[in-house]
């Protein structure tokens, strides 16, 4: 067949028209389609999930949230984010800033990017493992008492993917700045405080302010660390939607798993509108 | 070679099967030949559904078993399904070998009507008793040698195979252990383990109930044994991770507290590995057995059960013990001499009357767990 149509010479132009033809919003079917797949459709189900119950609606459900014991998780949960979100944001951004000004074709910049990229998706039970090895309480390289001391024992293992990812989402706007800026602040008699102070600091805020949201999403999300790290204990929300689902001992409750995710989809999504607005106003300094 | 080691096993596996389904024979034989197929769905026996022979070719065109949840280091599970294979030449696809009980319900609901979905379940009673109107009614050829109070009357569940929770260590590290409070000293910094989240996983939920046996409590208490895990977290001996192999290898988990079953030298693959069972303070617990009510391969899932509870030399009930647990017919089969004694006396030695706690008494202990236990070892 495929041999056939291509000796068909005369027919070319008739299937190129054919082609133009085609609306143009045909091109986003494939992503709309994986968004409502993998993203719309299990949103509403955990909705769906967190107000019924077998026999009906059931908003009582949602109560939950008010129990003491449920709001611990979400503490833990945004205590861990928080810090770890913190932490390596700062150190990504002065690693940023070390990166950028650098030799942009430079080995340093390149090694540090790929390396950046490779340890930012480094994470789950391969990073836990690396954690509990070199300083766990049987760890090679000394036998740290606080390992498993929440949050200080996961704040490291923690940081150790976040401050990469700072270094990826931050490096653009780093390398915004333009050097003129400087000098023009300084031939006006601007000193390196008033340069970051009312030129450099406001320009990287917004770009700053967003990266520390994504994260703090990144790090309220992450699961497969953590339950790595240890797994006898709930600290956060996305432990506690394993044990609601699989508790053997009768205490699995879907409903319960399915309110605390609600819960999780309303803070990401509080954050991720923060995110967007954010980058909307950096985006301007970096067209 | 092997097709050869195969058929020989299948005229094992014929004559056995004639032998044991001799009593099926004398049964009504109604199953109409083109509705044979369909008469498994909902047979309540074997003998119900025409006898032995004809669930084993009715089995046996199906060809398949799904299985969810059964580790293979796990009371011998490893061989058990590698023996069913051979025997009757059905592929066994293991689902999820690490699932927790709920994990398996969850699995018969949401894959209700595929042909993915698990055909028998082993399960702990906290999670078959709420749940037995999924469950098919069937009752095995030895039926009468499980203890009364051990299955559901009309056959929707029954128990399997239990063991005592028992504490496993390293005895080339620790010497010998016999109380649970040595375990508070010093030279056991991080090494306390149970397997698994207290209040997600039943074995682990069982440790924290034998520690409260020990320190004063019942089964109808378990907030000294909460107790006793927060002294052995003040004191830097308890490690929150669960308990494998693996990390009993890796030097992390140095004392595990597991069901006796799971204890062993052989399983955690260590020579120097010892366990014992607290003097007077036995616990027993039992998992049970049932069938999907829509499994995609009835008559195979059937089988699977006739084989479990088969007393013969390689049935089930001697391959749990194998594996060190406890088969729910060990006493009948020790009165008709079926056991296999060498086995059976390589079980853990217990000192005391082993008590089974009830469905609302564990229930009782993980209301006490879930508002508890992650303020007590936080």
């Amino acid at each position: 067949m495929a041999v056939a149509s291509t000796t068909q010479t005369g027919a070319r132009p008739v299937r190129a028209g054919r082609r133009l033809s085609v609306p143009a919003w045909v091109g986003t079917v494939p992503f709309l389609g994986y968004v409502g797949v993998f993203l719309l459709l299990p949103t509403a189900i955990v909705i769906w999930g967190s107000v019924r119950n077998s026999t009906g609606f059931q908003f009582s459900n949602l109560k939950l949230l008010g129990n003491s014991v449920v709001r611990s998780y979400f503490v833990g949960s945004v205590e861990l984010a928080a810090l770890s979100a913190a932490i390596g944001a700062l150190l990504g951004a002065i690693l940023a800033y070390a990166i950028a000004s650098g030799n942009p074709d430079g080995g340093v910049r390149r090694f540090s990017l790929a390396g950046s990229g490779v340890l930012a998706q480094f994470g789950g039970v391969a990073l836990a493992f690396a954690f509990s090895a070199t300083i766990g309480p049987v760890g090679y390289v000394t036998q740290a008492t606080w390992f498993y001391d929440f949050p200080q024992g996961i704040l490291p293992i923690y940081v150790y993917f976040q401050i990469p990812l700072m270094v990826l989402v931050f490096l653009p706007a780093v390398d915004g700045l333009r050097v003129q800026w400087r000098e023009a602040a300084e031939s006006l008699g601007g000193s390196t405080w008033h340069y970051w102070r009312y030129v450099g600091g406001p320009l990287l805020a917004p770009a700053f302010t967003g990266a520390l949201l994504l994260l703090f999403a990144n790090g309220l999300s992450a699961f497969a660390t953590i339950q790595a790290w240890e797994n006898q204990i709930a600290y956060t929300v996305p432990q506690q939607i394993s044990v609601a689902i699989s508790s053997e001992v009768g205490t699995a409750n879907p409903s319960e798993a399915d309110v605390l995710a609600l819960g999780m989809v309303v803070m990401v999504a509080i954050i991720m509108t923060g995110y967007a607005l954010l980058q909307r106003r950096a985006a301007r300094w970096l067209r | 070679m092997r097709r050869v080691k195969k058929s020989y096993k299948y005229v094992l596996a014929a004559t056995a099967m004639l032998a044991l389904g001799a009593a099926g024979c004398s049964s009504s034989t109604s199953g109409g030949s083109s509705s044979s197929d369909k008469v498994w769905d909902t047979a309540t026996s074997a003998q119900a559904g025409g006898g032995m022979s004809k669930l084993i070719a009715a089995a046996k065109k199906e060809g398949q078993l799904n299985v969810i949840a059964l580790p293979p280091t796990w009371a011998n599970y490893g061989n058990i399904i590698k023996t069913f294979e051979q025997k009757y030449g059905i592929k066994v696809n293991s689902a999820n070998p690490d699932g927790s009980s709920q994990d398996e319900v969850n699995a018969v609901k949401q894959e209700n009507g595929t042909a993915a979905a698990p055909d028998v379940l082993d399960v702990g009673l906290a999670i078959a008793v709420p749940n037995a109107s999924l469950f098919a009614p069937y009752k095995v050829a030895t039926w009468a040698d499980i203890p009364t109070a051990q299955k559901d009357s009309s056959g929707r569940w029954y128990e399997d195979y239990g063991g005592y929770m028992s504490v496993g260590y390293n005895s080339a590290k620790f010497g010998t252990i016999t109380s649970l409070n040595q375990l508070l000293g010093p030279k056991f910094k991080n090494t306390v383990a149970l397997n698994g989240d207290p209040t997600e996983a039943n074995a682990a939920l069982n440790g924290v109930l034998m520690a409260s046996l020990g320190e004063g409590g019942s089964v109808d208490n378990i907030a000294p044994g909460v107790a006793f895990f927060h002294k052995l977290k003040e004191a830097g001996n308890f490690s929150p991770i669960q308990a494998t192999a693996a990390t009993v290898k890796a030097g992390q988990t140095e004392v595990v507290f597991n069901w006796d079953y799971l204890n062993t030298g052989s399983v955690v693959g260590s020579s120097t590995w010892k366990v014992f069972v607290p003097a007077g303070d036995v616990l027993g617990g039992f998992y049970a057995q049932a069938i999907n009510k829509n499994a995609p391969h009835p008559a195979a899932a059937r089988l699977w059960e006739e084989f479990l509870y088969s007393q013969a030399a390689d049935g089930g009930q001697n391959l749990w013990l194998q594996g060190g647990a406890r088969p729910v017919e060990q006493a009948e089969m020790t009165a008709n001499g079926s056991i296999d004694t060498a086995a059976a006396a390589k079980l853990p030695a217990v000192s005391g009357t082993p008590v089974f706690p009830s469905l609302s008494q564990a229930t009782k202990a993980e209301n006490y767990l879930v508002a508890n236990w992650a303020n007590a070892v936080k």
